[in-house]
């Protein structure tokens, strides 16, 4: 079968929608056909990115206590007035435990959102071609460079004497805020450091001691209205030696 | 000889629903583009999905039904309305300006890029790629979400890659550390 015929079937293969004897000929095809398993490629790849880009938004808290509420304000009016005097009291507290453990799974979810988020942007800008927009491991080129780009100042701090080592830093978005991220380099490892406005409500929920997720450890902090965090797959002692170092400058 | 009643008891909407929450409000905000007018959306939605309920037959897909009412509540909102005057001329002249696949340097290109992107096309294309990669619908699924035929899915959804090929290169292009 000609290429154009095949490629007519990439999309549903890769939807996974193709019948099982479609799907093994045109796995065939593409174990032969460099070209139809580039474009294959790339729509898998496509997908992929829509997928994690299209998990965006976060619905409050308040908005599933309301509705929450509303199914069970529904469930009271059908019940008869002695039920109501005996379930109130109840509704009550299932209304409390369930506004309690629902902050709890809000700042749980947060707090995870946002760690995942910063491990992605981590792990993409180590992956990329040219992860750095301004390359210098002077902190006095690096920091001007952002002026203009984002709408805050840091101070960073002098390395002399330690082993990590200034890479340089690019415009990065958290929560559709603006801020810098900066990389550092400590023997064979890049550890990214992030800096946003510290807007209390997105990240007030973050732990300020040292975090492990999958084989990265994360650690977050607020000063002088910023948020900082350090992110990298070195040893937590690390990580912490370079936000140490942060802290002092910022 | 005895029909079982198919419908479902109404103590499970909020077992079935209520699951669901975080991905309507995601298909919500994308939709509407504005976090309170996503909130209202989901709100109104859970609201006609529970008076509906007692309708709802089993074997049904009831996600597919909850997005349906969703999708249907934003069309008929001031934004959505507006949304969907853009003509269809307009959405294929989109389509139609993608070039080949080989030409997006996709790995180069980082989430911001792919959601802008995804903001700037027309809602059609926006809402089967959000039902598609990240709902991970079936086609069949969404079928019944836009209430369209399945081939019609296909194609849509075919057009709606080309164009968001298309905004990638045209983003990548105008960023400054473009190829």
């Amino acid at each position: 079968m000609a290429c154009d015929l095949w490629t007519a079937k990439l999309d549903a293969y890769v939807d996974g929608e193709l019948s099982s004897l479609d799907a093994a000929s045109l796995a065939q095809h593409l174990r032969q056909c460099a070209g139809c398993s580039a474009d294959a490629l790339e729509r898998v790849q496509m997908k992929r990115a829509v997928a994690v880009a299209g998990k965006r938004y976060q619905p409050s808290a308040q908005l599933r206590e309301k509705i929450q509420q509303s199914l069970v304000k529904r469930g009271r009016h059908e019940g008869s007035w002695v039920w109501k005097i005996v379930a109130l009291p109840a509704t009550l507290v299932l209304v409390l435990s369930l506004a309690v453990s629902l902050y709890v799974d809000h700042e749980k979810t947060l707090r995870q959102r946002v760690y995942s988020e910063l491990t992605d942007l981590h792990v993409a800008t180590l992956a990329s071609a040219s992860p750095v927009d301004v390359i210098s491991t002077d902190r006095h080129t690096v920091k001007p460079w952002f002026q203009g780009k984002i709408p805050f100042s840091f101070n960073l701090p002098e390395l002399q004497g330690t082993d990590f080592t200034l890479v340089g830093g690019r415009v990065s978005y958290l929560a559709q805020s603006p801020g810098a991220h900066l990389i550092y380099r400590f023997r064979q490892h890049e550890i990214s450091v992030f800096i946003y406005q510290d807007r209390g409500d997105a990240t007030a929920a973050l732990a300020s001691a040292p975090v492990s997720m999958l084989s990265f450890t994360v650690e977050s902090w607020t000063k002088n209205g910023l948020r900082y965090f350090v992110v990298g797959d070195v040893g937590a002692q690390d990580i912490e030696g370079l936000s140490k170092l942060l802290r002092d400058a910022g | 000889m005895e029909v079982p009643d198919q419908r479902v008891p109404a103590a499970t909407f909020e077992e079935l629903a209520l699951p669901l929450f975080e991905q309507l409000y995601n298909f919500a905000h994308w939709l509407a583009q504005d976090a309170s007018e996503a909130e209202d959306l989901v709100q109104e939605t859970y609201a006609k999905a529970l008076r509906a309920f007692s309708g709802f037959q089993l074997g049904t897909n009831f996600r597919a039904w909850m997005f349906r009412i969703l999708r249907n509540t934003f069309l008929t909102s001031r934004t959505g309305l507006k949304s969907t005057s853009a003509s269809e001329d307009e959405v294929e002249t989109i389509a139609s300006t993608a070039p080949n696949p080989e030409t997006v340097l996709l790995e180069r290109a980082d989430r911001e890029m792919v959601r802008q992107a995804l903001t700037e096309l027309p809602v059609p294309f926006r809402e089967i790629l959000l039902l598609c990669e990240v709902e991970e619908m079936s086609y069949e699924e969404i079928s019944q979400v836009l209430v369209i035929p399945v081939g019609t899915v296909m194609s849509r959804l075919h057009r709606a890659r080309k164009a968001l090929r298309a905004l990638m290169v045209e983003k990548f292009e105008g960023a400054p550390h473009g190829v």
